[in-house]
């Protein structure tokens, strides 16, 4: 009855896309809880701080050497922010419009959570593709879905129906359009090197003829510069400003609607980064282990080395957030409109020429 | 007349924005790796971080003002309210004794204060009674977390001000006076 269950293809599919769904759900959002830590910490020695190190549940201190430890490099602060944004009160203001102010939130965090749904995070693991959804249009379903992700922070900054917030929104609008089409211009050559705009097919081609940042190395810069834009983080962290905008668009928002922004944000940041590894840096795959694997064993050092590519990209994110000051407006735009997309077009025409000039 | 600067247009180089990047690079490495060396103030001043290893202040700290006393345990207030009167946030008040009130507690002294408050609440510690204070009898000392449950309780009065203050050995004007004075009625006039 079980065997019978197991081999029919439906419930298979059924059962081992909840499992993936449940488990890439929570190691995202254990990813979100400690990204912010390794941000505050980093953030913290790059400035000749301390960062967190107090946070410790009562019978962790009893630990001999290891507690201490722990608590130093506060493990367990994710754990208390989570619990204070959880009983921190809800406050709505009288004058925001409620029905977009509650939505908001939600749309910030849902797209960056769809991204991740077609990234494969692994070869095979006992037979089962290691990516939620497997889509023959990769590509072209996270570029939708990321651009949804612009509507949650302009909502957000419009239904606060408060200066700061509204003029956050209306940057992050201009900003979020203007880099997705350079965006979209740099991954454009590297789906005509690859021929196909399925991320686990890119992956597999990258596994047998090297990572396309060698291919691409304008398109990653590229890609790289528009990411740190599309995710709103520093040096164009414009819509929120919090010297100039109090925060931007989240400025009326407190408690778990805040958390909300707060989780999408670096959500958003983990999915560019799994992005970029799966686009630009092979992926699961390393120079000498590039086969899908057949093993558990290589099933699951595949899905490792993938996660330990994309924890580097994250803390290079994080890095030049401590780095780099914030650009004016105007420069940013001049970078994306003037700078970007005409390198991106010539990318793609330098590309097609040499790939065809290779053909004939 | 107005002075032009001349700024040097950047090089193609500079342009590329690639210079910033190293430079922040540069600076933020060597930060981190000093940090994780072990290297912030609070390692190197003490060995521990603030409320346990209390924050070493540096010479010349200005800190809560508090009353002092001679080296002979008598108040050196005298009462005159300069530091009341050039109080910029009115933080001190002073209840002076008196035409019938209880005379200063050392000799030649004209007066001393009955009450002498200071609300910590107002202070600024910038400094000024310190520096108007004929009598040398108020200073700012090393004190910077000042706390209370109350605000009545951070309204330091005459007795607590001088047991936190502590003796000043500096000059004792009114002791030389005195000095002076005894020497004036014993003075042996000299006769040929």
């Amino acid at each position: 009855m079980l065997d019978q269950l197991i081999s029919d293809p439906t419930v298979r599919f059924v059962a081992f896309g909840t499992l993936k769904i449940l488990v890439v759900f929570g190691v995202l959002m254990t990813f979100v809880a400690y990204a912010v830590l390794v941000e505050r910490k980093l953030s913290a020695l790059i400035q000749d701080r301390v960062g967190p190190n107090r946070t410790a549940p009562p019978l962790v201190l009893k630990i001999p050497v290891l507690g201490k430890l722990l608590q130093g490099w506060g493990i367990f602060q994710p754990m208390a922010d989570g619990v204070k944004f959880f009983l921190k009160e809800d406050f709505t203001p009288d004058y925001v419009r409620k029905v977009y102010f509650w939505i908001a939130p939600a749309i910030t965090v849902i797209p960056a959570l769809l991204t991740i749904a077609v990234i494969p995070f692994g070869s095979r693991l006992g037979g089962e593709p290691m990516v939620i959804a497997d889509l023959n249009v990769g590509i072209l379903y996270t570029f939708g879905i990321v651009s949804l992700g612009v509507y949650g922070i302009v909502l957000a900054g419009w239904s606060s129906n408060s200066k700061y917030p509204f003029l956050g929104g209306i940057r992050s609008s201009a900003q979020m359009i203007s880099y997705e089409l350079a965006m979209g211009m740099s991954v454009v050559s590297v789906v005509l090197v690859t021929g196909d705009l399925n991320l686990g097919k890119i992956v597999e081609f990258q596994a047998a003829h090297g990572w396309l940042v060698f291919y691409q190395p304008l398109a990653f810069v590229i890609f790289l510069v528009s990411a740190f834009a599309e995710t709103n983080r520093l040096p164009f962290d414009l819509p929120e400003s919090e010297s100039e905008l109090v925060g931007g668009y989240h400025t009326e928002y407190s408690s778990m609607k805040f958390a909300l922004f707060f989780m999408g944000e670096y959500a958003n940041m983990i999915a560019s980064a799994a992005m970029m590894v799966t686009l630009f840096f092979g992926g699961w795959s390393l120079p000498f282990v590039g086969a899908p694997a057949g093993t558990w064993l290589g099933g699951l050092l595949h899905i490792g080395i993938f996660l330990a590519k994309m924890i580097v990209l994250v803390l290079v994110f994080i890095w030049v957030r401590w780095m780099l000051p914030r650009f004016r407006y105007d420069q940013l735009m001049d970078l994306g409109w003037r700078r970007f997309i005409p390198l991106a077009l010539a990318n793609i025409v330098v590309t097609a020429l040499v790939l065809a000039a290779l053909k004939s | 007349m107005t002075k032009v600067v001349d700024r040097k247009p950047l090089t193609f180089y500079e342009r590329t924005y690639l210079p910033t990047l190293l430079e922040g690079l540069k600076v933020t490495a060597r930060h981190f790796m000093r940090s994780v060396k072990g290297g912030n103030a609070a390692l190197q001043l003490g060995d521990g971080y603030y409320p346990e290893v209390p924050w070493q202040v540096a010479e010349g700290y200005r800190g809560a003002p508090y009353l002092v006393r001679d080296q002979d345990g008598n108040t050196k207030c005298v009462s005159c309210q300069l530091c009341e009167f050039v109080c910029p946030p009115k933080a001190i008040r002073i209840t002076p004794p008196g035409a019938d009130g209880v005379p200063a507690d050392r000799p030649n002294a004209e007066k001393m204060p009955r009450e002498f408050e200071i609300n910590m609440l107002r202070c600024i510690f910038c400094g000024l009674c310190q520096e108007v204070c004929p009598e040398e009898a108020i200073f700012l000392q090393k004190h910077y977390s000042l706390t209370g449950l109350t605000r009545e309780e951070m309204i330091y009065d005459k007795e607590r001000l001088l047991q936190l203050g502590g003796v000043h050995a500096g000059i004792q004007k009114w002791k030389h006076k005195l000095e002076e004075a005894r020497e004036q009625d014993t003075f042996p006039v000299k006769t040929d």
